[in-house]
């Protein structure tokens, strides 16, 4: 294995400006990093310092105005639209703060959706599994209406780690939870990273979630903070 | 006004807009065709009667009273009207024949043309002797033009002109009949007259209406029972009925729309007021008043609103142009201009939609608490459901009552409306949960777009109904009535006879049947028939009687055909009472048709007495039948014993099937007895049809406006779900969904929709076919596969593509939103 492949992600020189009445408004200034594969980061900093716009870039979910990103070995800039989103239905996985559930579908269903997007090989049953694995095995039929608040970032757990990603992107997954579920539910996240060998990327400005990753990078008015 | 094209952008105004225009054109192209026609009628009145007063009858009138009323100063004419057939060489066309006395008409003009095609101009005076003008129908069916012989009865004659206008022209079938106009000089020689033939007798009078008064209260006690006295009050009245009837029925058509357009407008004027909560909570925490919030948005309505009541109310004259196109032939040409009342109709319209669904939305937002700029989950309480159903089903009466002016009718409606749609949307939601049942087993574009339309479970169905409801009728209008028609016309029997023989006089009878003998047909067999008019049932004069429907006052009313047979015609079936026995010498008798019977109050044991020409015959109604009518056999609604009717002044008629290669046979018939009118039963069925036809298809177009108000609703719906559909689409994204797997979602689901709203349409058509089949006209009826093919195809593709056109934008919505939404 070369030093490349370990790496799960990398920030080149990554910026980010929008347009704004008062002229161009940088959120993210000229930010590298390297993210080593298996391990947990929490991008921490205060409100408004670019954590959720990082993110965004790092998933693939924006483009950057300039600099680039890999992502499992695969520069981001070299792939149109499609391109990027076919990467993350393969290689990555998101949990939300706000659970983001669709609610047409149910639970098994919301677990299937990244799989069957991806093709994969008997989603139902995968899915199935992987509910069972966050404890929701009773719950497969529900509508996401029908769960209480800690049952569906479960679900979202269980979709975000259904398809095997070889990342986990998490913004703010206890955000809109109360502590005792909140706490159960970073358990949870550990644990299935811990078994799946993901790289967990965390979004929080909840210190004591960031301390328990393996590493913090931290972000002040878009620029990284040296030592983090 | 910045704000309101802001708002018209995000799309919601321009849904409301557009509901209201659909409704406001379907109400004024109504509204302008029954008011034109109303115009026009009230302009005609008199020349409807080509005169001011027309005495006209079965039997010739009183010569005298012609030259008392011209000796009092009034003009005065004479026509003659029937049917018979014009031939030119072999081919033939039945006519209704008019032959008119100098001076015709009395008032109104008659417009003829040199030759087809070319401008038509007023003509003053009547055709010359040896001249007949003739109808532009009758000379295309003949392959002839003006200068060209033709014959009628014993007669030939030079096509002098075209006919292309005559005012007494009066509507229903005799008037829809291509009409000729010949010299009343000339009929003798025809040798069309004889006794008991079905010659209407008219004479008509023009003069002050002082002198018209005099002349009628002087008329009418002399007049016989037979002839009928009518001014032009009367034909405006009669004429204003049959079109106010119509006209009820097309807007009670366009109703349909309506009731979609309110749907559509419900829903966007929910969303504009959900769009407007947070700017209504901003402007109330900066200290705005209720009042303020309310009215800058009731402006915005009301724009709107005037804007698509013109918009709409163009459409609508435009439509009715269309309309009066596709009617032409039913009605005459040349309508005066419209009034503007059909234009306030088409503005009240809107302005009572918006009051009814747009208006409760519109007046929640003054109750948005400003509390929201802080926590955006606060909404204002939903408006009571007295405010928004009660306003909805005020709008609703006031808009059935406007169409209809019938308190009993609005309530029939009103009712069946509420039933019907509940009915409707329950179907809907049934193939909606059927739909979303087989979501387990498809992929994941076909997964999300079911499990959508399941989620929105009822609007789903709203829309599958509103857009089954118009395919459904234009279904019915198409398909179903040509199978019905293709149904009836496979149960005539071939061997059904396809000429009636009419007006042969009894010693007409022996060369007739040598004739047709002669030339290899069968003997026919003649059937009597006697002219009459019912004066009394029982006691009662028929004047004074009350009926228990319109058709029961109208059978006992008119002009009456009286027959009498030895036995019942195998085409009869008793179904109350006995007949009489052979050679039976009694008291008269009578068997009447059993729904005449009805219609008129009439049953056994009643004494019926009838004028016929001018002496009373009183029969006792002894038994009741069934008749087949489309046996075309000759058919009564009375039929009497024979020795009452025997000596009576009579005519035969005769039925008799003729191959085609044998038509030859009736021309020399008419030849040598001129005044047998034969009727084409083939000719006049296809007459028939050229009526349903034309019929429907102005049914047809009225709901058009039904599908395009369908098609709203869809709009509407898709709008209301735009900001979901945004959400869900940039999620999907992030996870990984390219654009072709989001929009093939969102085409699997439009579709599903459109797959329901196709299976709606071709089960209600089935359905309502094979009722009319079985109930209404004793017929075997075969579910039309082509029903449902072209059904579910037409949903597929129209609510497929226009709901894929409705929400592709969302296909875009970048995948980074999903980090700024919640």
């Amino acid at each position: 294995m070369t030093e490349e492949s370990l790496i799960a992600l990398r920030a080149e020189n990554l910026t980010k400006q929008v347009n704004s009445p008062e002229g161009a408004l940088t959120i993210l200034d000229n930010v590298s990093f390297d993210i080593d594969g298996g391990g947990s980061v929490a991008i921490c900093g205060p409100s408004g310092a670019g954590k959720s716009t990082l993110l965004a870039l790092l998933a693939g979910l924006d483009e950057a105005s300039s600099g680039s990103v890999w992502l499992d070995g695969t520069e981001l800039g070299s792939l149109d639209e499609d391109g990027r989103a076919a990467l993350r239905a393969r290689r990555v996985g998101f949990v939300f703060q706000s659970f983001h559930l669709i609610p047409a579908l149910t639970a098994l269903e919301n677990v299937m959706l990244p799989l069957e997007l991806d093709g994969a090989n008997d989603p139902r049953q995968r899915a199935r599994d992987t509910l069972a694995a966050v404890g929701l095995a009773e719950r497969t039929r529900h509508y996401p209406n029908q769960l209480s608040g800690g049952e569906k970032q479960r679900v979202a757990i269980a979709r975000a780690f259904a398809g095997k990603p070889a990342v986990l992107f998490a913004d703010e997954p206890t955000g809109n939870l109360d502590s005792a579920t909140g706490e159960k539910i970073i358990d949870l996240l550990f644990d299935l990273n811990r078994e799946q060998q993901a790289t967990l990327v965390l979004v929080t400005h909840d210190e004591q979630l960031a301390s328990r990753c393996d590493r913090r990078i931290d972000l002040a008015a878009g620029r990284l903070v040296p030592d983090s | 006004m910045r704000s309101l094209a802001r708002d018209f952008r995000a799309g919601e105004l321009a849904v409301l807009g557009a509901a209201l225009i659909i409704a406001v054109a379907s109400v004024t192209a109504i509204g302008f065709l029954t008011d034109r026609i109303g115009q026009a009628v009230a302009l005609q009145a008199a020349e409807v009667l080509a005169a001011d007063l027309r005495v006209s009858s079965p039997r010739p009138l009183d010569p005298a009273r012609m030259e008392t009323a011209r000796k009092r100063g009034l003009q005065t004419a004479r026509t003659l009207s029937f049917p018979s057939v014009v031939f030119s060489g072999d081919d033939s066309v039945l006519t209704a024949i008019n032959a008119v006395s100098e001076g015709y008409p009395l008032r109104g003009q008659v417009r003829i043309a040199p030759a087809l095609l070319s401008e038509p101009a007023i003509i003053d005076g009547v055709p010359a002797r040896g001249d007949v003008w003739l109808d532009t129908a009758v000379l295309a069916r003949l392959g002839i033009d003006t200068g060209a012989q033709v014959e009628v009865g014993a007669s030939t004659f030079t096509v002098a002109a075209v006919l292309t206008y005559r005012p007494d022209q009066t509507p229903g079938f005799t008037g829809l009949a291509p009409a000729l106009i010949m010299n009343i000089d000339d009929i003798e020689a025809t040798g069309l007259l004889g006794q008991g033939s079905r010659v209407s007798h008219a004479q008509l009078f023009a003069g002050s209406r002082e002198q018209i008064r005099a002349l009628a209260a002087d008329i009418a006690p002399e007049l016989p029972a037979s002839a009928r006295l009518r001014d032009r009050g009367d034909a405006g009245r009669e004429l204003n009925d049959a079109i106010s009837r119509a006209g009820r029925f097309l807007a009670l058509a366009s109703l349909v729309s309506l009731l979609l357009a309110a749907v559509a407008i419900a829903m966007s004027a929910r969303r504009y007021a959900e769009r407007r909560l947070d700017t209504a909570a901003l402007m109330k925490s900066l200290g705005a008043p209720q009042r303020f919030v309310v009215i800058s948005s009731l402006t915005q309505i009301v724009v709107i609103g005037i804007v698509a009541g013109l918009l709409g109310a163009f459409v609508g004259f435009g439509a009715e142009r269309a309309l009066s196109v596709v009617l032409s032939g039913l009605l005459r040409g040349d309508l005066p201009v419209p009034s503007a009342r059909p234009l306030a109709l088409g503005f009240g319209t809107a302005l009572i939609l918006l009051a009814g669904f747009a208006l409760p939305s519109v007046l929640r937002l003054s109750t948005t608490p400003p509390l929201r700029v802080l926590r955006r989950d606060l909404s204002p309480p939903p408006p009571g459901a007295f405010l928004t159903y009660g306003a909805a089903l005020a709008a609703l009466v006031l808009l059935i009552y406007w169409s209809v002016r019938d308190v009993t009718l609005l309530v029939i409606i009103v009712g069946g409306t509420a039933v019907t749609g509940l009915v409707l949307f329950l179907v809907g939601r049934l193939l909606i949960t059927l739909l979303s049942r087989g979501r387990s087993r498809v992929g994941v574009a076909w997964r999300y777009g079911l499990a959508n339309i399941a989620r929105r479970g009822s609007d789903s169905a709203i829309q599958v109904v509103a857009f089954g409801l118009g395919l459904m009728v234009l279904l019915i209008l198409t398909l179903v009535r040509n199978d019905l028609l293709a149904g009836w016309r496979a149960t005539l029997d071939t061997e059904a006879p396809n000429h009636f023989l009419i007006n042969i006089q009894p010693d007409e009878r022996a060369g007739v049947r040598d004739i047709l003998v002669s030339n290899g047909l069968p003997a026919p067999e003649f059937v009597p028939l006697v002219r009459a008019r019912m004066t009394r049932v029982d006691a009662d004069a028929v004047g004074d009687r009350r009926f228990r429907s319109e058709r029961g006052r109208r059978l006992a009313g008119r002009g009456a055909n009286l027959t009498y047979a030895e036995q019942m015609s195998a085409s009869n079936q008793l179904v109350a009472g006995v007949w009489w026995p052979a050679g039976y010498e009694g008291e008269p008798q009578v068997s009447v048709e059993t729904e005449a019977a009805r219609d008129m109050g009439v049953d056994i044991g009643n004494v019926l007495t009838f004028d016929i020409a001018g002496v009373q015959l009183t029969a006792t109604v002894t038994s009741l039948r069934e008749v087949e009518w489309d046996s075309f056999q000759p058919n009564f609604f009375m039929v009497f014993s024979p020795n009452s009717l025997r000596d009576y002044p009579k005519t035969f008629i005769a039925s008799l099937k003729v191959p085609d290669d044998q038509r030859g046979a009736l021309l020399k018939l008419v030849r040598t007895h001129p005044s047998v009118s034969v009727i084409d039963i083939e000719a006049v069925l296809d007459q028939v049809r050229q009526i349903i036809d034309k019929a429907a298809l102005a049914v047809q177009s009225v709901f058009v406006f039904t599908l395009a108000a369908g098609l709203v609703v869809l709009f509407a719906a898709v709008q209301s779900t735009l900001d979901e559909r945004r959400y869900e689409s940039a999620l999907l994204r992030t996870f990984g969904a390219r654009r072709r797997t989001i929009f093939a979602g969102l085409a699997a689901e439009f579709i599903a929709l459109g797959l329901a709203a196709g299976i709606f349409a071709a089960l209600g058509a089935s359905v309502v076919g094979g009722l009319a089949a079985t109930q209404l006209f004793n017929l075997d009826y075969q579910l039309d596969p082509t029903l449902w093919l072209l059904g579910t195809l037409t949903g597929v593709v129209v609510v497929g593509l226009s709901g894929v056109l409705a929400a592709h934008g969302v296909v875009n919505t970048p995948p980074v939103r999903t980090l700024r939404a919640g």
